[in-house]
């Protein structure tokens, strides 16, 4: 039903959509082609592993900023927590768990120290949740309190230091912790493949769940959710839970790669997650976008970044570039938008005519 | 007709002919004549969806006209065209519009507010000239009879006095045209009567007042002239002394309201809700629902009148668990609802349709299959997957039911017209499968056919046994809809009839209980 008319308001229109629609992706094979003619050594194995590497870690945290950004929200403290889950980390691993009462010093095997960082990237998140569902702080205000709060705490953990060579001890039981950065699987980096497993979930729950609806709804109107039946508290809760565990999981990743923990990793992370949302077509109102979309911007970014380090653009020039594009973008996604709401505007009122003309 | 220019000191001052207004999917106005007098009070009456509103947003150049013409007449009463091509223009030609929301910056103050946009400023426009805004404010103010110091911020004004200021803004730029859409919907007697005083005085001044309400007793009480529309078409235009009361509701419903409203009397069964001393406090001391209770019986309609204020909206979102203070036992097919929790109310069988369709029925941002679902997602989910299949046979069985003009499920719910979107809220509520159906004024701002479709889906439904609450605000809606009418003022069940003995006039005065609006005349 749908494709006959589809078919019936003529290709041009069409075809031009689909285009829109795919904007991103067209933007990110551009992208990609113009640097594997001008950048030597860019089409290579080497390369194209470690771009995917990079890139990985963007989109592991943009997908949890989707959910926010989706949701209605936002969440700036995504860069802290992965600092601080970092420092977390790294102590836990080089002085271990101190329980001055007790006497004693807990060293966990590597796996449960992951899994411990893990639960307190979700546990921060659901500290922005309560602060926003129970509390009514606006979310830029809440999370950028948390920005501000987590970054000093990775600061306070070591007075400001690195925590060095993350080996672990076999004698304690704790090594293996770089594995998680420099591992591979099928020749493939780990990150890649977290971060494939973390997207098919995330795309999943968001368009084939309940849930991932209860999203969308959230975002596009909070009063007409309530009154629909959905628990907005619990779903806004979901989300910023979700960031925080994405974000954790980011800290752990850049701790690992380095094999050291320093406070000021992940510094304006957070930005680089919302641009690469953004470049994926997700509108910041909220309700309107996708994970696949978040995807496709992370990997832009990072294409773009390894790229302009290639033919030797200075780095002023790729922070001035960056930003460019995510103008560019929002640009494009606002006439997209305009477009696409005439086009079925006019389909609508197109049937509504003809289906009038006839009775 | 009064066709001269010259008649107790008023002159024609403005007129529109032939306007028509197309919106996607909806003809708002046909071909429609509207005479100004100036010195007069020019009543427009009509249902919502009529066309009022259009037509006086075509006169204040917020909307623009698809045919027609505006003319101005001079002081010799020669005829100039004129085209508005935004309200900048019409406030250039002296036309002045008091908007039936408020439209107030609450926490600037009332000489800001009154100022807004067109500041005195001093120095090249440099600096506002605060004292002097001050001092106009206090001056127009005191020509509305109000004492209110220029200096107060807008949000701590009673709501009365809000509408002054909203008018104040308007008369400050010497208006020749006021339009005034529906100013005493959300007023109390005593500042409906201030109300009245300062159109009294304006009139006087010579100022052309253009009114736009519902309540037909105003209409008698203050209207020089009156023009009635009906579907978008002119129906009368006439002197207020020329026409009856009985003959301006006629006009405005247009046919037999029983046939047009296909009511009927339902065969009605078993109780389903009862209500029992549901009460919600009010802010400040007082209650917006005091003490009421009353039941719902499987296939009846039950109509709730009450005028702005009552606490209708009020009730029908205590019983969805909307409000935390609210009190009071709900008890739904012999189970007592006490969870203030909507998604609970849904899953046991209560379900809304909400007043305001667009900020709390729907989901813009969503495709119509997506807004159908959102509220019975549980019933096509398998563990956490969604079944699309089952959704989508479930979206067209609905589609089809409710007779939804849509070209594809997947279309964005913003391309339809009001009437389908509101079908759409009303489709979401039956797929959770309800026993209790409470609708909000359902037929809020959509067109005649889309109206009728409503009715029938009301009396439809109830023949199937669901147990209906309809709340409105069009006394004729409730009248011939309802087998049973309570009727609700300040927040109280004031009366109870049967569809036998109820009568307009009967539901009107219940309504008015309280308010002392019997003492206008």
């Amino acid at each position: 039903m749908a494709t006959k008319t589809d078919s019936k308001m003529g290709t041009g229109v069409s075809l031009g959509m689909v285009l829109l629609k795919l904007r991103s992706l067209i933007a990110l094979l551009a992208v990609f082609l113009v640097f594997a003619f001008i950048a030597p050594n860019f089409l290579t194995i080497g390369n194209l592993v470690s771009m995917a590497k990079h890139s990985a870690i963007w989109a592991i945290l943009a997908m949890g900023m989707t959910y926010v950004i989706l949701g209605g929200g936002i969440d700036l403290s995504v860069g802290s927590i992965a600092g601080l889950a970092g420092m977390l980390a790294g102590g836990l691993i080089v002085q271990g768990l101190r329980l001055p009462m007790f006497g004693i010093v807990i060293y966990f095997h590597t796996p449960m120290i992951i899994l411990i960082i893990l639960l307190v990237g979700v546990l921060l998140g659901a500290f922005n949740g309560f602060l926003i569902t129970k509390l009514g702080v606006a979310p830029f205000i809440a999370t950028l309190g948390l920005l501000y709060m987590a970054r000093g705490f990775a600061m306070l953990r070591s007075g400001g230091m690195t925590f060095p060579n993350l080996v672990g001890d076999p004698a304690l039981g704790n090594t293996g912790f770089p594995i998680l950065g420099a591992g591979t699987f099928l020749g493939l980096p780990l990150v890649v493949w977290i971060a494939i497993v973390i997207a098919v979930v995330a795309a999943y729950v968001s368009r084939k769940t309940p849930m991932g609806r209860h999203v969308y709804a959230v975002g596009g109107n909070e009063d007409a959710a309530l009154l629909t039946g959905i628990r907005v508290n619990r779903v806004k809760m979901g989300t910023y839970m979700f960031a925080g565990f994405t974000a954790a999981l980011t800290g752990l990743v850049l701790a690992s790669q380095l094999v050291a923990s320093h406070p000021a990793t992940g510094e304006s992370y957070e930005l680089t997650a919302i641009a690469a949302v953004v470049l994926g077509g997700t509108s910041l109102s909220g309700g309107r976008g996708s994970v696949g979309g978040s995807i496709v911007g992370a990997l832009i970014l990072g294409v773009l970044n390894d790229g302009l380090v290639m033919v030797g653009v200075s780095s002023f020039w790729q922070t001035a570039i960056k930003g460019m594009v995510v103008v560019m973008a929002v640009i494009i996604d606002q006439y997209q938008l305009r477009k696409q709401n005439e086009a079925a505007l006019k389909q609508q009122t197109t049937a509504d005519a003809t289906e009038a003309a006839v009775s | 007709m009064p066709e001269d220019k010259q008649q107790n000191g008023s002159r024609l001052i403005m007129e529109a002919r032939g306007i028509t207004k197309v919106f996607p999917g909806t003809t708002a106005l046909q071909d429609v004549d509207f005479k100004i007098y100036s010195g007069k009070v020019n009543v427009l009456v009509g249902e919502n969806g009529a066309g009022k509103s259009t037509l006086m947003k075509i006169i204040a150049g917020i909307e623009q006209l698809t045919a027609g013409n505006l003319y101005l007449y001079d002081d010799d009463g020669e005829p100039e065209e004129v085209s508005f091509g935004s309200t900048r223009d019409a406030v250039k030609k002296g036309i002045g519009i008091v908007h039936q929301e408020l439209n107030l910056f609450g926490d600037l103050d009332v000489a800001e507010n009154i100022f807004m946009n067109k500041e005195l400023t001093k120095y090249r426009s440099a600096y506002i000239d605060h004292a002097g805004q001050a001092e106009k404010a206090t001056a127009v103010l005191a020509k509305l009879g109000q004492r209110i110091a220029p200096g107060t911020p807008v949000r701590d004004l009673r709501l009365g006095q809000q509408q002054i200021v909203e008018i104040a803004k308007t008369m400050i730029e010497e208006p020749k045209i006021l339009i005034m859409d529906e100013p005493t919907s959300a007023l109390s007697i005593q500042e409906v009567q201030i109300l009245f005083r300062v159109i009294d005085d304006l009139k006087r001044h010579g100022v052309a007042i253009v009114y736009i309400s519902h309540r037909l007793e105003e209409v008698k009480v203050i209207g020089d002239y009156i023009t009635i529309l009906r579907d978008a078409r002119l129906i009368h235009s006439s002197e207020v002394k020329d026409v009856e009361m009985a003959e301006i509701i006629e006009k405005m419903v247009g046919r037999d309201p029983k046939k047009f409203f296909s009511g009927q009397a339902h065969e009605t069964g078993e109780e389903l809700l009862r209500v029992q001393d549901m009460t919600l406090p009010r802010y400040g001391g007082g209650y917006t629902l005091d003490h009421v209770s009353f039941s719902v019986h499987k296939g009846e309609v039950l109509g709730i009148y009450g005028l702005m204020g009552a606490g209708r909206t009020e009730l029908l979102e205590s019983l969805m668990g909307g409000y935390e203070k609210a009190e009071g036992e709900i008890w739904l097919d012999d189970e007592r609802l006490d969870q203030k929790d909507t998604k609970d109310r849904i899953s046991r069988g209560l379900v809304l349709i909400p007043e305001e369709r667009q900020r709390e029925g729907l989901f813009l941002n969503l495709a119509v299959a997506e807004n159908l679902t959102m509220s019975s997602l549980s019933r096509y989910t398998k563990w956490i997957h969604i079944l699309k299949n089952l959704e989508l046979k479930h979206v067209l069985e609905m589609i089809k039911a409710m007779s939804i003009r849509v070209v594809a499920p997947s279309i964005s719910i913003s391309a339809l017209s009001g009437g389908n979107q509101q079908k759409v809220v009303i489709g979401k509520a039956l797929l959770t499968k309800p026993k209790v159906l409470l609708m909000d004024e359902p037929t809020r701002g959509i067109d005649v056919g889309a109206k009728s479709d409503v009715f029938q889906i009301v009396n439809s439904m109830a023949n199937e046994g669901f147990g209906i609450v309809l709340v409105s605000s069009e006394l004729e809606e409730v009248w011939s809809m309802s087998d049973r009418i309570i009727v609700l003022s300040k927040g109280k069940i004031t009366a109870e009839f049967n569809r036998s003995e109820a009568t307009e006039e009967k539901i009107r005065k219940a309504s008015e209980i309280g308010h002392g609006i019997a003492n206008l005349a």
